[in-house]
């Protein structure tokens, strides 16, 4: 399946990527199994997204809990908590 | 309802305005504006950013202005938050709120600018003499805005 992934802020910055297509085998996959896989593309991507930093997770605009699936065609963000106001 | 997510600044006595002269019931309008400050934990700010997520922060503000009109009595509601580089005393958001009666627009536009604060998808990076920094979420604002699970 394919899925979009975002990334933001503090995320984006020190990861250098602000979006990316990703193929990734024919089965549900959650949103903490996605951010295992990511962290094992290096130092930098296990600290951001499996370390002491809290990472929000949204799937199709919708904020969600790490347990969450996701499906063929799913836009997915990760982003720290939010500061806006 | 009205979002808007911009980098341009606003105009809030015309904002009011419209918001006011909708409907000859309304009898209460309420409004909150951020602005932002020349210093924050001690150090001088020179400068802001603002990030978003296009497409997920409108949703989001509608959601939050949705959630207002189940909870209270509220006529209309309005947010306006800007984006992008920002200098201190340049506004930041716009929460405005119309009713028949004031109770109702007081609670709602707190409520709403407290959603805002832990909901909405929004960043910001100040920039001092030191370098640049990503603001860090306070725990102050998730209990202002978990304080409204609990109140009726």
């Amino acid at each position: 399946m394919k899925i979009k992934l975002f990334y933001f802020a503090r995320l984006k910055e020190t990861l250098n990527y602000s979006t990316e297509d990703l193929a990734l085998p024919d089965e549900p996959i959650t949103i903490l199994k996605l951010k295992a896989l990511l962290a094992k593309r290096g130092d930098t991507w296990g600290q951001m997204l499996m370390g002491k930093l809290k990472v929000r997770a949204a799937i199709n605009h919708e904020l969600v809990a790490d347990n969450a699936t996701i499906h063929d065609g799913d836009e997915v963000a990760f982003f720290p908590p939010v500061t806006g106001g | 309802m009205t979002v808007r997510v911009q980098t341009e600044d606003f105009d809030i006595g015309f904002e009011l305005k419209q918001l006011r002269l909708a409907r000859q019931d309304i009898g209460a309008v309420v409004s909150f504006v951020g602005q932002v400050r020349d210093i924050n934990e001690g150090d001088a700010i020179t400068t802001l950013t603002l990030e978003h997520y296009p497409g997920m922060t409108e949703k989001s503000l509608e959601n939050i202005i949705s959630q207002a009109k189940n909870r209270w009595d509220i006529v209309d509601a309005l947010i306006i938050h800007r984006v992008g580089t920002l200098q201190p005393l340049d506004q930041i958001v716009l929460v405005a709120v119309s009713s028949a009666h004031r109770g109702d627009a007081f609670n709602a536009c707190e409520f709403m600018m407290d959603y805002l604060k832990t909901e909405a998808p929004f960043w910001k990076k100040e920039v001092t003499p030191q370098g640049e920094r990503w603001l860090e979420a306070k725990q102050a604002d998730d209990d202002a805005s978990a304080r409204w699970n609990m109140k009726k």
